[in-house]
């Protein structure tokens, strides 16, 4: 279990704009996050000694990061081979790296060029490897094919249907409506859900997070040294990594997983809550892991919000609205802000508990959740001002 | 059908799989168990989890159920599915109580139903490989 309780805090965040089409290289975007996150917490370069990310075969090296910028000494260089799970890792990993000595002052990011170059919803290699050729070659091969094969498990054990989707799709879409960063801005109605083609039975295209060029970052450091800086200290109080058994031979697979109407957070959430010493009734705002619709109801079961099978009804009637009981995804989520794999939910967060939000601030939030992760690994933090 | 004309992803065997496609291209389905009367387990693995005994391959019924399935509409790659839309895919427990994954063949998307009884059908792509499907069963 995460030890550190309130020890470490995230004094910068940056963000480049998120787009279709970057133009640019995956490590300029890189560079231009943690510069800014850095330049936003009252630093500079000289003070970095760590620098940790997560990619897919898809990033820049932190290496290469640190280089740009200058970097004296990146003592702690990291790169996790993770995906949507990776985003609170991360983070959580930068305050091991300090409380190690490894490091005093870590910038973390994500960069990805997740439209215009790899892109994570495309196709395969044509040569099936691994767990891959039980898969790949009957034509299963996207992220939103392999998530469309749990939500059906959610519909078939708790009669889950499109309705509860619809319900997170058009919530987070207006929340997207009035923040200056997301990419569809939009407003998306119930009919306009329903009216949006399949892509692959049960969800429809509004069930699918989108694609995006762009990149964010943090710094950690202590929360000692962070009260000295620039912003009040957004204070990691809790986290959370792994899953349950039989997390499978890569992300996609979980041919061996118990049962699809749950994910990873049914597995974390133990330790999540302990180590902050909150729960469920504590959060004011949620920053959850939405790449489809469905996962947004398995991280609210996971983690105890309502019981299994019950995140249906549990998300109806303005419950995750900015005015409702649990604001979800204030910034629009990776569904209608941005996908930089959930790091940009972690940023949402900061702004939020700085109450730099604008328009979206949740009034008086002082602790949120960050989720990452949909499926049999993932990553959760506990952040208060 | 020739090899070069067959443009979708193709299984590439390893020395844990080899003997699942060797049986799929004989029109047998091996799986593997751990011991005689010990569970059968899906995809191959070199070690049983948790008794880290060796496996052994035994040949399966080929019946099972649906668990759960996707019907694909929108073509990735297109260039490839375009042609092949609407399909599906399963996943299927089989009677020995493993799942294991394959299409869903001779059966409309949309009369695929929860816990519809299935049985293995061998469908032979190239002269090395034959995938599994799955159709309704017989009786």
């Amino acid at each position: 279990m995460y030890k550190l309780r309130d020890k470490y805090a995230i004094a910068g965040i940056g963000t480049t704009d998120y787009t279709k089409f970057s133009g640019r290289t995956v490590r300029s975007l890189a560079t231009e996050a943690c510069l800014k996150a850095i330049a936003d917490a009252g630093l500079s370069v000289g003070d970095i000694d760590g620098i940790v990310s997560f990619n897919f075969n898809d990033s820049a090296p932190a290496i290469g990061v640190a280089t740009e910028m200058g970097i004296e000494n990146a003592g702690y260089a990291v790169d996790y081979a993770a995906g949507g799970n990776g985003a609170n890792l991360i983070t959580l990993a930068a305050a091991a790296a300090i409380e190690a000595g490894l490091a005093e002052t870590v910038v973390c990011f994500r960069a990805m060029n997740g439209r215009s170059g790899f892109r994570l919803g495309g196709g395969r290699d044509l040569s099936a490897y691994g767990v891959t050729q039980y898969t790949a070659p009957l034509g299963w091969i996207t992220y939103p094919q392999a998530m469309a094969m749990w939500a059906r498990r959610h519909m078939i054990d708790y009669g889950t249907t499109a309705e509860h989707w619809a319900e997170i799709a058009t919530t987070f879409r207006d929340n997207a409506a009035i923040n200056p960063r997301a990419m569809q801005r939009t407003p998306m109605s119930k009919d306009d859900y329903f009216n949006s083609r399949f892509i692959v039975d049960p969800f429809r295209m509004y069930d699918i997070c989108l694609e995006s060029d762009g990149a964010c970052a943090v710094v950690v450091t202590s929360a000692e040294r962070a009260r000295d800086l620039r912003h009040k200290p957004v204070y990691i109080m809790g986290g959370a990594y792994g899953g349950g058994p039989t997390q499978g031979d890569d992300l996609f697979d979980a041919i061996r997983w118990p049962s699809h109407s749950h994910n990873c957070f049914k597995y974390l959430a133990d330790d999540l809550w302990n180590s902050a010493g909150v729960g469920p009734q504590d959060v004011d705002v949620a920053e959850i892991y939405d790449c489809f619709t469905y996962s947004v109801l398995m991280a609210l079961e996971g983690l105890g919000f309502c019981k299994e099978g019950e995140g249906g009804p549990f998300v109806m009637d303005g419950r995750i609205a900015r005015t409702g009981a649990l604001p979800l995804n204030t910034h629009g989520g990776l569904l209608s802000e941005a996908y930089i794999h959930g790091f940009n939910h972690v940023i949402e967060a900061v702004e939020q508990l700085r109450g730099h939000s604008g328009e979206r601030q949740i009034e008086g939030a002082e602790i949120a959740l960050t989720t990452a992760g949909a499926m049999t690994c993932g990553s959760a933090m506990i952040l208060r001002n | 059908m020739t090899d070069t004309a067959y443009a979708k992803p193709l299984p590439v065997p390893d020395p844990e799989s080899t003997p699942f496609w060797d049986g799929m291209r004989e029109g047998r389905l091996m799986l593997q168990r751990c011991g005689a009367d010990g569970p059968w387990l899906f995809p191959p693995v070199t070690f049983c989890p948790g008794s880290l005994d060796r496996p052994e391959w035994a040949e399966a019924s080929g019946r099972g159920s649906v668990f759960s399935w996707i019907v694909v509409r929108h073509p990735v790659p297109r260039d490839i599915y375009a042609g092949e839309v609407p399909y599906v895919v399963a996943i299927v427990e089989l009677a020995e109580g493993c799942r294991m994954t394959g299409n869903i063949v001779d059966c409309a998307p949309e009369d695929v139903t929860a816990g519809m009884a299935v049985e293995i059908l061998f469908n032979r792509v190239t002269e090395a490989i034959t995938l599994p499907a799955f159709r309704p069963a017989r009786g």
